[in-house]
């Protein structure tokens, strides 16, 4: 048999070699080389803090006990896992924004930073954790037990006590040493997980070994091994459907609460990555040590004397078949078991201590203000390393005043079953934004309260701390309120029982007082950044303007950071904002953020706190709240707007452009009318100019002649006058300067003498005229000879343009209530649709000039006439020839 | 204000109904480790042991495979440089 000091002397080689692993870690991620340090192959491994002392000894005994039902407690987290998109990444990508630094300041967080659940939570979790611990010692110290041997030397049951307690302080040793060695928690603890990720591999290989052992070398083969499970003890036990669902339920709520298991799963993670990766790696991990549990407690119970101790078959089974260095390397990995569950328990309780209740007692003692001198680093650091040892002797004191009598496995479940109260808090803060601070904490109270009534308290035994009639008969005699039997159900497993009353206070109080409650401005912008942490990961603000001194928050942040890490924050975000120097303007972005960074070391409700004593207003309103939406409404507003605003521009750019054809194309007119106006007036100049020297000079002419000269010289100037007049006319109408002369007419009138002053013009060639005489007898008040003129002018036009072969002129005339239309429509080919935009502008001329003889500038002429009498002349496309539509009032005075 | 599109292209369609699957696989687990509780009145035997380890294999290879093709598609997704597995 192995000495006994040698196993001291190999075990004291192990630990050192464990701080060695650890302070070599930290030197590297230290020096920025620690690349695969944070791989997800170490990221999964640091999960198996699961798997305890009580998974490694404790299975096979719970499984010589109860069968299958032991495999339960790695069914719940390997759902929990496999689901991690559910709520894993979520809790991960939570705890990144929000700086969490374990489950207490998570849900303080959430609801509002409030600091009465951090230490509501941290309370529980202390309460549960405590056993839990004491559990890990009482098995290191049976082990070593094991391999003393009986009664010989100095090893006696005293010596138990001092080896728990050895080992008690050199846990709190190392625990300290790395596991506070910073206090940012985004820095993480490299060396303490890369010594668990050691402490994993040891603990696998040294189960695994044992087990392959167990099956090949002592059962003889995988078959041999089925045939024993199916003729021994075990297969007489069935399957407690009752026990089995609430197991496995209490599993999975524990790998999501249990607070070592916060720790490595959701603060130590380095990227959502590798949760990827540990939803099948852990599982597979979970597999393998669970794989060897039954062959290993069946071959025990059958090879091992009767009465010896299930719990440590693992140790045991090699020894007895002489297998000294199976037996130490499963003696390490059980001894690797304990330790790596005590140090992040401890990392993680005495993070939520000094978090949640040193410093808030801390900041109300020092009530003048968290600007006094001092470094509150030290402060925190020591508050988490006497927490450390606070919590280490907790769980040693619980050691010795159970006394390690009770079967590893019930300890463990009642742990599990005390932290699971927190599982609807939790899921409520993720997933529901309408769970309130209020539902919480109630919800938490009722939960841990009929817990500790039905599963805690009796489960110290019958006159511990219940008396056996409390037990039996309730609290003055009520038999439905039995601690074991609540509501007079007597017949259900304890575990069971405690489980489902304590979850349905917890969840009804919870989810009830919630839907009644009215969440606080803090508590709801907290749910919203919490529950839609996917949808908007940057931050919402939680500070409105302050009053805060820039000098102040410095002067705390250093004391919290550290001086050079808090100057070179004040100093970046001086910067930032186009500041020299290293005050910053206290905005409330920065405001957030050096919140955030502070909540990274001393917890976000704590942050909160402090950066509120100094702002002076340690929350938001509901004004804020307003107007954050109110931003967002605006911001939706605007970009609508813009929306608007950007079509009205493009349609604008279509009319200017349209304009700017029409410009260039009347630019082009009026070059070409420059040119003929000047010929046209160069014409008759000529004429009047050649027959006048001729009158001047020649004496010897006729009198034939001489008539025919003075006429055509008289018909010239008639004709430069007529334009002259028509341009004069043109200008006089368009600056606004023609007086109108109104009175009652008949429609038919104008018309005539329209027609036959046209008829006289053109020597009543040609041109046919239909119209409608009863349609006509229209009595209008306007201007009559204007609109003759225009009558006229639309009439000689289609006398000299209509280029049909037997000329026609339609006019129609049609009259509404208050106006009258009249339609001038030939049979010509009308003008084309190019055309017809510019027909009205001055100067048009769409033919030759020569051949019309006038000066384009009749249509321009009609429509300021139009215009002035208070109607409109357009052209009417698609009426087989050229139409033009006069619209006009019937009175003159209802049009002004 | 940018709104989540409706319909997406294949590629994205694929994805979420890969993430569909990461959901729906553990409920498929739950399914497949409560299913002895309706046989339970048989004690522990090798066929209820080699059920229970198979069903939880089957587990843990489909989410590594789920895991590894919901992170590829993330990283692509992203466009967050060249994959680093």
């Amino acid at each position: 048999m192995i000495s006994f000091d040698l196993l001291v002397a190999i075990c004291l080689v192990y630990v050192i070699f464990l701080f060695g692993v650890a302070f070599w870690a930290e030197r590297r991620a230290a020096r920025g080389q620690g690349g695969w340090l944070r791989s997800p192959a170490i990221y999964t491994l640091s999960l198996s803090v699961y798997c305890t002392a009580w998974t490694f000894y404790g299975a096979v005994g719970y499984a010589a006990r109860s069968g299958l039902e032991f495999v339960t407690i790695y069914l719940g987290p390997t759902l929990i896992l496999v689901g991690w998109w559910w709520t894993l990444r979520k809790l991960v990508r939570i705890a990144k924004t929000q700086r969490i630094t374990s489950i207490a300041d998570l849900v303080s967080s959430r609801y509002g930073k409030s600091n009465m659940l951090g230490v509501i939570v941290t309370l529980i979790a202390v309460v549960g954790t405590t056993p839990y611990i004491a559990l890990q010692l009482q098995s290191v110290t049976l082990s070593f037990a094991v391999f003393a041997p009986d009664g010989v030397g100095p090893w006696r049951p005293t010596d138990l006590d001092s080896a728990a307690l050895t080992v008690a302080v050199g846990l709190a040793l190392f625990t300290v040493l790395f596991g506070t060695r910073n206090l940012d928690a985004n820095e993480r603890h490299h060396g303490v997980v890369t010594a668990i990720a050691v402490e994993a591999v040891v603990k696998l290989v040294a189960l695994l070994a044992v087990g392959i052992f167990v099956v090949w070398g002592i059962a003889g083969g995988a078959s041999a091994v089925l045939e024993r499970i199916d003729t021994s003890g075990l297969s007489e036990m069935p399957i407690l459907p009752g026990r089995w669902m609430a197991l496995t339920f209490l599993a999975a709520a524990a790998i999501l609460t249990l607070p070592r298991m916060f720790q490595v799963l959701v603060v130590e993670n380095e990227d959502e990555r590798h949760l990827a990766t540990a939803s099948w790696a852990f599982p597979a991990y979970l597999f393998l040590m669970s794989l060897f549990v039954v062959p290993i407690a069946v071959v025990g119970l059958a090879e091992m004397p009767a009465g010896s101790n299930p719990d440590l078959f693992v140790l045991t089974l090699p020894m007895a078949h002489g297998r000294e260095g199976l037996a130490t390397l499963a003696f390490l990995g059980g001894f690797s078991s304990a330790t790596s569950m005590v140090i992040v328990a401890a990392i993680a309780l005495s993070t939520m201590v000094s978090n949640h209740i040193v410093m808030p007692l801390f900041l109300h003692l020092t009530r003048s203000g968290a600007t006094i001198s001092g470094d509150v680093r030290k402060l925190v650091l020591r508050a988490r390393r006497v927490s450390i040892g606070a919590v280490l002797f907790l769980g040693y004191l619980y050691y010795r005043l159970t006394g390690g009598s009770e079967a590893l496995a019930a300890i463990g479940l009642i742990s599990f079953a005390g932290v699971a109260q927190v599982l609807p808090a939790l899921l409520g803060a993720v997933l529901w934004r309408g769970a309130t601070r209020t539902g919480a904490i109630t919800g938490l109270v009722a939960g841990f309260v009929v817990w500790a009534y039905t599963l805690f308290l009796p489960s110290f035994g019958e006159g511990a701390v219940m008396g056996a009639r409390l037990l039996a008969e309730g609290p003055w005699g009520i038999g439905w309120l039995r601690p074991q039997a609540l509501f007079g159900m007597a017949g259900l497993d304890p575990l069971v029982h405690a489980v489902v009353f304590s979850m349905a206070a917890n969840v009804l109080v919870f989810v009830l007082v919630s839907l009644f409650d009215f969440p606080s401005p803090m508590e709801r912008l907290q749910g919203a950044q919490f529950v839609n942490v996917f949808e908007h990961s940057t931050a919402a603000q939680g500070w409105s303007q302050g009053r805060a001194e820039a000098e102040d928050l410095l002067l705390m942040a250093q004391r919290i950071l550290g001086a050079e890490d808090a100057q070179s924050l004040f100093q970046r975000a001086a910067v930032a904002q186009g500041l020299q120097g290293y005050l910053p303007e206290i905005t409330p972005e920065f405001l957030q953020s050096l919140e955030r960074i502070l909540a990274g070391s001393v917890g976000a409700a704590t942050a909160h706190a402090m950066v509120g004593q100094i702002v002076g207003r340690s929350s938001v309103s509901v004004e804020d709240l307003m107007r954050v939406a109110d931003e967002t409404a605006q911001m939706m507003e605007y970009s609508s707007q813009l929306e608007a605003k950007s079509e009205e521009l493009a349609r604008t750019a279509r009319q200017l452009r349209e304009a700017n054809e029409k410009l260039t194309e009347l630019s082009v007119q009026k070059d070409a009318f420059l040119s003929q106006i000047s010929h046209e007036l160069r014409t008759p100049m000529t004429s009047i100019r050649a027959f006048s020297e001729i009158l001047m000079t020649g004496a010897d002419l006729s009198s034939g002649e001489f008539r025919n000269y003075s006429r055509i010289i008289h018909e010239e100037s008639l004709r430069l006058t007529r334009l002259l007049d028509d341009l004069l006319d043109l200008s006089v109408l368009e600056n606004g300067q023609v007086t109108l002369n109104a009175q009652p007419v008949m429609l038919h009138d104008l018309i005539e003498r329209a027609v036959v002053a046209t008829a006289r013009l053109q020597g009543g060639q040609g041109l046919m005229i239909h119209r409608d005489p009863e349609a006509e007898r229209v009595e209008l008040v306007t201007d009559g000879d204007r609109l003759s003129q225009v009558f006229i002018n639309l009439i000689s036009n289609a006398q000299k343009y209509c280029d049909a072969g037997a000329p026609e002129l339609t006019i129609r005339v049609c009259r509404t209530d208050s106006a009258v239309a009249i339609d001038f429509i030939d049979n010509g080919s009308g003008i084309p649709q190019k055309s017809q935009a510019i027909i009205f502008e001055k100067f048009a001329r769409l033919s030759d000039p020569r051949s019309a003889g006038g000066a384009g500038l009749g249509l321009a002429i009609c429509r300021e006439i139009m215009v002035r009498l208070g109607g409109s002349i357009v052209y009417l496309s698609a009426q087989g020839g050229a139409a033009f539509r006069l619209t006009l009032p019937l009175s003159l005075a209802e049009a002004a | 204000m940018a709104r989540a599109p409706l319909f997406l292209a294949r590629q994205g369609y694929r994805r979420r109904r890969l993430a569909d699957m990461a959901r729906l696989l553990p409920l498929f687990g739950l399914w497949v480790f409560l299913l002895p509780l309706l046989d339970a009145d048989d004690g522990l035997d090798a066929a209820l042991l080699i059920y229970l380890f198979s069903a939880w294999f089957i587990l843990i290879a489909a989410s590594a495979l789920l895991a590894r093709r919901l992170c590829a598609d993330a990283q692509t997704g992203d466009a967050e440089g060249p994959r680093s597995r």
